[in-house]
């Protein structure tokens, strides 16, 4: 079966500075995968270039199959991504209901609106409040909920737990469960060790822009020395 | 009938022609507010495309015979056209810079256009007759009403009501106001968003040749019609708040119609009246007044 994400060789520059050095990565289909490592090591900038929204990038990224390393950013989108940035990026001059629609959907099989509110109640309620005025963990919900619409296959993830009140951070590992069952495939950026962990079929370690530790969850506990020395944790 | 001395026909007909003024000024900054929203770009060959856009239905009844009517739909085509190979060649390099890049290149850009037609017409300007449709006028009983400044002033305005329809309460218009705030995201969701930059830019000078083919007829059409302009519109623009939408179409009208008045009141003071307000408006509230600060 062709993986979800394959990347071989990634290089990528904001401007001048070269912050991916070489990196290597692949994900299958419905798998859920985390991307572990300390702040500025590059994590963000693996999902950023996979979206094409860095500077240059070099090497390959093949998305369900197809090459995307010199595709432009809306191009990529329609291979079946969708990506949540860590900002959230609610639209401030949209209401929250607006918000929810206005990803173009992709391909068939996205979930529907009843889905959603049925998923994140609150949203419902707020659908007609400007984007911005939704509370933190209500943007963050709507920042996800508006890609599972677009019936995009792979979701790209950055620290969706950062912040959030324990009862949110909880909803939204519910959601990951259930985007699971459901087939999606999920990469994650987690600064939140607990909440990745039970989550995750496997891990990466990216350090100065490399991976330099990967593994599956059944080896989660043996390789709890090396982490702590690498993250910190 | 009088009001402060002056007679109430001699004030309807200076409103009405603040109205019209107002109407151009209303248009072509519209254009503005859209070009900076999402382009990031202060287009000062605006006032240049509302020129070439009455030059355009000039030289299309002139030289092929093509009516007013025809050219009103042409013409800003044409504009459009023009303005997409400028976005497309020389504006998109520009867009990552500073905004001082973009005026320059548009001020370059508009001394190249007026200078292509004035080395062709020279400065004085080609009359224009209005549409046989349109001439004459109507007597409302109050006041004598020309039938052609009223065509001007409805199909302005429902020309820049369509246009806030379109930008406030449909998808499309949901995709603009995005990719205003943060292209890069909107793009991420699959848009095309160079494409929707490109065409913003065409539709936001063809607004301009709009008001330039609506122009002919009542101002003279020549090569420095749109210099004489641009100056106030851009005051228009500071007024309302740049790239406010709804903004620059009621301050658009408001100063066409203080500008009409202030002409009956206090005529010396009616070519300056826009910036004594601009001033005013700068010092308390520098965001413009339909502007959010940043």
């Amino acid at each position: 079966m062709t993986k979800a994400l394959d990347i071989r060789g990634l290089h990528a520059w904001y401007g001048e500075s070269h912050i991916l050095h070489d990196l290597n990565l692949s994900v299958e289909q419905g798998e859920v995968v985390t991307l572990l490592g300390r702040n500025g090591a590059g994590r963000t900038t693996t999902l950023r270039a996979i979206m094409g929204l860095t500077g240059r990038r070099s090497g390959s990224i093949r998305i369900h199959g197809v090459e995307s390393i010199a595709l432009p950013t809306h191009r990529i989108a329609h291979l079946g991504v969708g990506y949540c940035p860590e900002e959230r990026a609610i639209f401030s001059s949209l209401s929250a209901e607006e918000n929810l629609l206005l990803p173009p959907v992709l391909t068939d099989g996205g979930m529907s609106v009843d889905e959603i509110y049925q998923m994140f109640p609150n949203l419902e309620e707020r659908r007609h409040s400007q984007g911005t005025r939704l509370s933190g963990g209500e943007q963050q919900m709507l920042a996800v909920a508006r890609i599972l619409r677009t019936g995009a296959r792979l979701l790209l993830l950055d620290e969706i737990s950062e912040g959030l009140a324990p009862v949110i951070v909880q909803a939204l590992a519910r959601m990951i469960m259930t985007l699971k069952a459901r087939g999606y495939t999920i990469v994650m950026v987690e600064q939140n060790f607990r909440f990745a962990a039970p989550l995750a079929d496997r891990f990466y370690v990216i350090e100065h822009g490399q991976v330099v530790e990967q593994f599956a969850s059944p080896e989660l506990d043996a390789k709890m020395p090396v982490l702590n020395e690498l993250l910190g944790v | 009938m009088e009001i402060f001395g002056i007679p109430l026909s001699a004030l309807l007909g200076q409103l009405l022609l603040g109205l019209v003024n107002g109407s151009f000024y209303a248009m072509l900054s519209l254009g503005l507010a859209v070009i900076f929203g999402l382009l990031n770009v202060i287009n000062f060959a605006h006032g240049a495309l509302y020129m070439m856009g009455a030059f355009l239905a000039w030289m299309g009844l002139q030289y092929f015979g093509i009516s007013y009517w025809l050219m009103l739909l042409v013409a800003p085509l044409l504009v459009a056209v023009f303005g997409i190979v400028i976005e497309k060649t020389m504006l998109r390099w520009l867009y990552q810079l500073d905004h001082l890049y973009g005026l320059l290149l548009t001020f370059g850009i508009t001394l190249i256009i007026e200078g292509v037609f004035r080395s062709f017409y020279g400065v004085s300007g080609q009359p224009f007759s209005v549409p046989e449709q349109l001439a004459g006028a109507t007597d409302l009983g109050f006041m004598i009403l020309p039938n052609y400044r009223a065509w001007v002033v409805a199909a302005s305005l429902s020309v820049c009501l369509a246009t806030w329809f379109v930008i406030e309460k449909t998808r499309l218009g949901a995709y603009l106001r995005a990719g205003t705030e943060n292209p890069k995201m909107v793009e991420a969701f699959g848009i095309n968003v160079p494409l929707m930059v490109t065409l913003t830019y065409g539709f936001g000078v063809a607004l301009a040749g709009f008001a330039g083919v609506l122009a002919a007829p009542v101002l003279q059409v020549s090569p420095l019609m749109g210099s004489n302009l641009i100056v106030t519109i851009f005051a228009v623009v500071v007024i309302g708040g740049m790239g406010s939408i709804l903004g620059s179409i009621v301050t658009g009208l408001a100063l066409g119609v203080i500008e009409g008045l202030t002409r009956v009141f206090y005529p010396e003071l009616s070519s300056t009246v826009v910036f004594i307000i601009m001033a005013i408006v700068l010092l308390f509230r520098p965001a413009g007044l339909f502007g959010r600060e940043k």
